[in-house]
């Protein structure tokens, strides 16, 4: 199953939303998190439909809409999302109401927008688009299990375009609770520094990115997107090894047909040797990259690796800034992604278009 | 790509029962579980009529057989008694036999627990016992509890789409096999009872007092329930030699874009969901011998959901019932337990009655189910569930052919 | 107009622009007899739920039914009338 990437939208901690400037000039942090460069959301939404819009759903909204103009497209004929964490903000809000009044002088608003296919609704109502239209909320495999629905949907011929998307927040609250459960260094870093570090925890991060994904191709799309795989709690490598070896065969290739792999890896010590392990016994002498120390930590990062691949493919330059290791590819045809969030690991294969403008 | 999927197994937990038999015995005699809210307090107790199971968390962990003093939430802990009956149900014993994957659905996920510890959750300085629950918020949290509690690693989803969550967790299913990515699912939703959600529903002012009355000129709004309804999808080749319940025939989502809460007057939404199924199915809707209807008992969606009948059945409308009054409305359970209601429906010859009807919605003259039907000719069943965010999806179950 | 009516109008709209979120609404676009709902603002039915119990909490009044709320809720001027004819 395969779909033509026809049109990206992304908005995360780096200057992708108008491809202005990235990857040329790079955000760094030194605070363990990294927060989006939001857009000016007025030119995208007028005050009244953005009157009761938590922040993630504007940010899913403006990078949905940046993504149909990107791809020319006016109308989708279906939409799937993939965020784990929903509209968290919201739940907080009516839950502190409910216990502030105890109960009384309650309004809708936040509880209606604390749904978590608030997302995907609204971009649906913005675009009058009645066609299919599901929300997956499954931490690691949420974006991954968006992009695989919308394979189908194209394989099954019911559909031509599918805008998938994957969008996480990270609130104020969240990013304290994940402290205190470890998922953070204790010490402060630099982003850049992320991969020498020796320490336990990672860095937060958020983004929204959304994709034109369309059975035919058209001049001036980004690249083919092949294959998603997703493992679960595996047991070794040698687990992640056969969704590769599954992964390659079904699209007629072998390792060295890869070009460059883009690691997930995220300076955490207790997980990152998954990746090492991939990287040193299975793709060898491949051309590494990583993209935490851009997007930081969060559930659906998967969908800032699969921008940045695109975003690869389509220019044919690989940024230095990317690059893990010595090796730098001369050519890029194929890109394999590597990502994991906790237990959930998954895999993408995206290759480049011949017979491009 | 197999082309057929069959349904092998059913598992549920509801108001008006704890396995398979119970429902089916209390849909027979037409025993509702809508009453008092016991488990926990609320303000607005008085004023609740609800879908509540009597089992305390306790009791639930116990039949799981998980510790008392382990962290499961209440939605987990339904969920994986629904699913490992369905399991069960499918004889299942060796989960590796085959590629099995999960999709499961649920709305607010361990809301009612974490609800609990909130301010705990404010304040930073507290020690936090919320940091025990945090995972509970998270959609995957239950979905996981229950794939371990199966032993289920080949393949995991949850989707979460208001109350058309579990329906469209089946047909996601459904697709995965037809695609060759597993050879089964087990597929449905599970929700519990929270003060997030009843205050939420009580907001919109869309809540009934007394047990609710599903197409009727007089409904006041709908009951909340809990519950979780789960069933056993395989491909053709996995349900060879298997007991085959019935075949998942059609199944259609689409969007009404219309607005966040309320369906558009026609039911533009639901009609298309519906004709997606038919199109899936290859049938026509002359075929269908009852339909459950998604019938909260709101002013808007009955009223919205029958014109969309209207349409698609003109004048031969079939033997149609909600069945909401029975359970409540369940949230993200009720696509999967109104799956089960609709596959006990095929296999007994029954159709369940819409309990508290009197008088048809003026704009309709429909009139539902209103006393149990018995050895009817039960080949094909619709079912509708209709979410929030304008999402609404349909199934179409089908009887095998010997 | 008297005073005092235009100030409850004046207050009404702080309080709805608040309640509603509508921090960014231009003022020509929101004015005394600005149609609240349909054409106008454009608003829909949860914002109406929203005024309703900014009015009970609030202005301490109580609107019982859809019905009466249709009315009232047309305009800044007919809500500013509704408070000022109901409240004790």
């Amino acid at each position: 199953m395969k779909a033509f990437i026809r049109g990206t939208g992304v908005i995360s901690p780096q200057h992708t939303f108008l491809e202005s400037n990235f990857p040329e000039t790079l955000i760094e942090t030194n605070t363990n998190l990294f927060r989006c460069i939001e857009p000016s959301y007025s030119e995208y939404l007028n005050p009244i439909m953005a009157r009761r819009m938590s922040r993630v759903i504007k940010m899913g909204i403006a990078s949905a809409l940046r993504c149909m103009k990107d791809a020319n497209l006016e109308m989708p004929d279906a939409i799937v999302a993939g965020t784990a964490l929903g509209c968290l903000g919201d739940t907080e809000k009516f839950l502190k109401a409910i216990i502030a009044d105890d109960e009384q002088f309650l309004t809708p608003t936040s509880f209606v927008q604390s749904i978590q296919n608030s997302v995907s609704a609204q971009i649906a109502l913005h675009l009058s688009c009645t066609g299919h239209n599901f929300t997956f909320a499954h931490k690691g495999f949420s974006f991954e299990s968006a992009v695989l629905d919308a394979l189908m949907l194209i394989d099954e011929k019911e559909v031509e375009t599918v805008l998938v998307g994957g969008i996480d927040e990270m609130t104020d609250h969240n990013y304290f609770f994940y402290k205190k459960l470890g998922r953070w260094k204790t010490e402060q870093i630099n982003s850049n520094s992320l991969y020498t570090s020796t320490t336990k925890g990672s860095i937060g991060g958020e983004g929204a990115s959304f994709f034109v994904l369309s059975k035919k191709q058209t001049p001036g799309d980004y690249a083919e997107l092949k294959g998603v795989k997703t493992i679960y709690n595996p047991a070794n490598p040698g687990q992640i090894q056969n969704k590769l070896a599954e992964l390659f065969a079904e699209n007629n290739i072998k390792s060295s047909d890869i070009d460059l792999v883009l690691y997930g890896l995220n300076g955490d010590v207790r997980t990152d040797h998954w990746f090492t392990s991939v990287m040193e016994n299975y793709l060898k002498n491949i051309p590494d990259g990583v993209f935490k120390h851009l997007c930081g930590e969060y559930q659906t990062a998967s969908a800032f690796a699969v921008g940045l691949a695109a975003r690869i493919l389509k220019s044919g330059v690989v940024p230095d800034s990317i690059l893990y290791g010595k090796l730098k590819p001369e050519t890029v045809r194929n890109i394999l992604i590597y990502n994991s969030y906790g237990n959930n690991h998954s895999l993408f294969l995206l290759s480049g278009l011949t017979g491009q403008e | 790509m197999s082309s057929k999927v069959f349904i092998t197994g059913i598992g549920i937990i509801s108001a008006i029962g704890n396995n398979v038999e119970e429902t089916l015995s209390s849909l027979q005699k037409g025993e509702s579980g809508i009453g008092k809210l016991d488990n926990f307090s609320s303000r607005h107790r008085d004023h609740l009529a609800v879908g509540e199971i009597k089992e305390s968390d306790d009791l639930l962990k116990t039949r799981c057989g998980v510790s008392q003093t382990s962290r499961y939430s209440r939605t987990s802990l339904l969920g994986m008694i629904a699913a490992k009956e369905a399991m069960l149900n499918a004889g299942i014993i060796d989960i590796s036999q085959f590629r099995t994957g999960i999709v499961s659905a649920t709305s607010v996920g361990g809301m009612g627990v974490a609800e609990n510890h909130f301010l705990e959750y404010l304040d930073p300085d507290d020690d936090n016992k919320f940091l025990d629950y945090i995972n509970t918020l998270d959609c995957s949290d239950s979905t996981e509890q229950i794939a371990a509690h199966l032993g289920i690693t080949d393949y995991l989803s949850t989707i979460s789409t208001a109350c058309s969550s579990s329906a469209n967790a089946i047909m996601f299913g459904a697709r995965l096999i037809k695609h060759g990515i597993v050879d089964r699912v087990i597929a449905g939703g599970t929700d519990s009872l929270s003060r997030f959600t009843i205050n939420g529903f009580m907001s919109l002012k869309i809540l009934d007092e007394q047990p609710c009355k599903p197409f009727d000129a007089s409904r006041n709004g709908l009951n909340l329930g809990e519950g979780a309804g789960y069933v056993v999808l395989e491909s053709e080749a996995a349900a060879k030699g298997k007991n085959i319940l019935c075949e998942l025939s059609g199944y259609g989502n689409a969007n009404d874009a219309y607005h966040q809460t309320s369906s558009s007057p026609q039911g533009k939404g639901a009609l298309a969901a519906m004709q997606k199924a038919f199109v899936v199915s290859g049938l026509s809707p002359d075929k269908i011998d009852y339909i459950n209807a998604h019938g909260t008992g709101t002013e808007i969606n009955d009223l919205s959901e029958g014109l969309a009948l209207r349409q698609l059945f003109g004048d031969k409308i079939p033997h149609f019932s909600s069945t909401k009054a029975y359970t409540g409305h369940t949230l993200a359970a009720a696509g999967g337990i109104e799956a089960v209601f609709s596959i006990l429906a095929l296999q007994h010859k029954l159709v369940f009655p819409n309990l508290n009807f009197n008088t048809p919605i003026t704009e309709l003259e429909m009139i539902p189910a209103q006393s149990l039907i018995k050895g009817v000719q039960i080949n094909h069943v619709l079912s509708n569930s209709f979410g929030f965010g304008g999402n609404t999806s349909s199934l179409l179950f089908s009887k095998i052919t010997a | 107009m008297n005073i005092a009516q235009d100030e409850l109008i004046d207050q009404l709209k702080a309080d709805i622009i608040e309640q509603l979120n509508l921090v960014d609404i231009k003022s020509e676009d929101f004015q005394a007899d600005t149609p609240l709902f349909g054409t106008g603002l454009g608003l829909d039915s949860i914002d109406s739920l929203e005024i309703s119990v900014l009015l009970e909490r609030k202005y301490k009044v109580k609107i019982t039914n859809s019905q009466e709320g249709k009315k009232v809720f047309q305009s800044l001027r007919t809500i500013a009338e509704f408070i000022r004819a109901n409240q004790k």
